[in-house]
């Protein structure tokens, strides 16, 4: 099952996605990436049905990217993501619904860190961490008695085979993938 | 063709062989060659036909009145494409491929089954697209062959009209985004893309429910975990060229020993620089052992 967490610091947002692309029991795909890079500082990451993911992101992604160009300047994260609820509300009752789930996560440069939380029903929150997946139901209620609000990078997250990403003033940085343990084989 | 001409574009004559694409529009004209993006030649187009094949062709289209009446395998054929399916398809398959140093490779079984029978023991599972690329098929044969046509022709055209080839990427998006409109409905293509661009050698699944997915190694089929086993083991990059050979027939025996609906013959082809190669006639490999 996949998993999304996104958890936002002071100055910071911090996001994760697994790394696996399963088709029922086969990993079709060890290193497959959930994460669209909307504009420098914004990032969504979908999860859900097989080919609407890439279809639905690629086309907010596309979109956001047409409004820089279109205008001379980035759409904002809140922006970017009451855009995409919108489509993804405009789809949902008709023929051809997008089942995906959401985290966007970005950063504005005056109002600072934003994470906002969407689901296939295009409901939209904006939360201080958020997680979508199985693992949704492990690490909230981590999240709930341990989060503060000024708690700074070292937080975080000591997963194995999953993609980190941290959107700051900065801009977008990879941080260090960690590798699974492997056994040795035989 | 007179298309080629109004574009100005022409392709360049093709070395022929026995394995090798014939272009589609030769017509004895060997017009001044346009160099795409890249060094090598532009890959060409052709109707795909070959000498010496089976009775038993899911893509070719079958002319009655030349086909001896006797041929009972040609009938039930032909009733299983033409019956409303009042039962389940079942969709037994085993294809592999993967890159490697050498280039990628392809490889399947040839059985097609429809209602828990084998239809066709002989039937072509890997369908060349054009001269450097090849597709396989798993799902509904029918589906694969037209789309995999669609999918010639809209490449052919992208290329009269860009002056330019699709590079495998790209055609791998064209597949998946043509065939998404169709999620939903029982259209069931799952392919995988083999070919050669300029970026070097390329590898991509396909899967009408909208997944299109970049790797190293794909397995596809009903007979595909079995197949996973074999090649998770003894897969590497560096692998040489026979060593590929040897390891996609042995993946594909194991799984045609194992699954049901997998079986017949395991058609092996080579894509590189050059374009692809099938790599022998279809030799009785039920027997190798593992």
């Amino acid at each position: 099952m996949e998993y999304l967490i996104g958890i936002q610091g002071p100055d910071f947002v911090l996001v994760a996605a697994d790394t696996v692309a399963a088709s029922s029991i086969i990993q079709m795909k060890h290193d497959y990436d959930k994460m669209f890079k909307l504009s420098e500082k914004i990032l969504l990451l979908c999860v859900g049905e097989a080919g609407d993911t890439v279809q639905f992101a690629e086309y907010i992604q596309k979109n956001v990217q047409l409004y820089k160009m279109r205008n001379g300047y980035e759409l904002s994260p809140d922006a970017a993501a009451n855009f995409t609820r919108k489509n993804l509300a405009d789809y949902l009752r008709s023929r051809t619904p997008y089942h995906v789930n959401l985290l966007l996560a970005g950063y504005d440069d005056h109002d600072g860190p934003a994470l906002y939380y969407m689901d296939y029903l295009s409901s939209l929150a904006k939360a201080p961490f958020a997680a979508h997946g199985y693992g949704a139901f492990l690490t909230l209620s981590i999240l709930d008695r341990y989060y503060k609000p000024d708690e700074s990078v070292e937080f975080i997250l000591n997963l194995p085979a999953f993609n980190v990403r941290l959107i700051d003033k900065h801009g977008i940085k990879d941080l260090e993938k960690l590798p699974l343990a492997t056994t040795s084989t035989s | 063709m007179a298309l080629q001409e109004v574009c100005h574009f022409y392709d360049s004559v093709p070395s022929s062989s026995e394995h090798s694409p014939v272009a589609l529009a030769l017509e004895g004209c060997c017009a001044e060659y346009r160099s795409a993006k890249v060094g090598h030649s532009l890959p060409v187009f052709y109707l795909p036909v070959m000498k010496s094949q089976p009775v038993c062709q899911p893509w070719k289209t079958i002319n009655l009145s030349t086909m001896p009446s006797s041929t009972s395998s040609v009938k039930s054929f032909m009733l299983a494409e033409e019956s409303k399916r009042p039962f389940d398809l079942s969709h037994g398959t085993t294809t592999l491929s993967f890159k490697f140093q050498g280039g990628v490779i392809a490889a399947a079984d040839t059985r097609s089954s429809c209602a828990k029978k084998v239809e066709c023991p002989s039937s072509q599972k890997i369908i060349p697209i054009h001269s450097h690329l090849v597709g396989t098929t798993s799902g509904t044969s029918a589906d694969c062959t037209l789309w995999k046509r669609i999918l010639s022709y809209k490449c052919r055209l992208y290329q009269l009209q860009n002056k330019r080839t699709l590079t495998v990427r790209g055609t791998a998006k064209l597949l998946s985004g043509a065939l998404f409109p169709f999620k939903g409905t029982e259209l069931c293509v799952a392919a995988t893309l083999c070919g050669w661009d300029h970026t070097g050698p390329a590898l991509y699944y396909v899967y009408s429910d909208g997944t299109c997915l970049e790797g190293d190694l794909f397995s596809v089929g009903s007979g595909s975990p079995y197949a996973y086993s074999i090649l998770d083991r003894e897969y590497h990059f560096d692998m040489s060229v026979d060593e590929a050979y040897c390891l996609a027939r042995r993946a594909v025996y194991h799984a045609t020993h194992r699954d049901a609906y997998s079986g017949g013959n395991v058609d092996l082809y080579h894509v590189t620089k050059e374009g692809w190669r099938k790599i022998e006639d279809r030799a009785d490999y039920t027997s190798l052992e593992g």
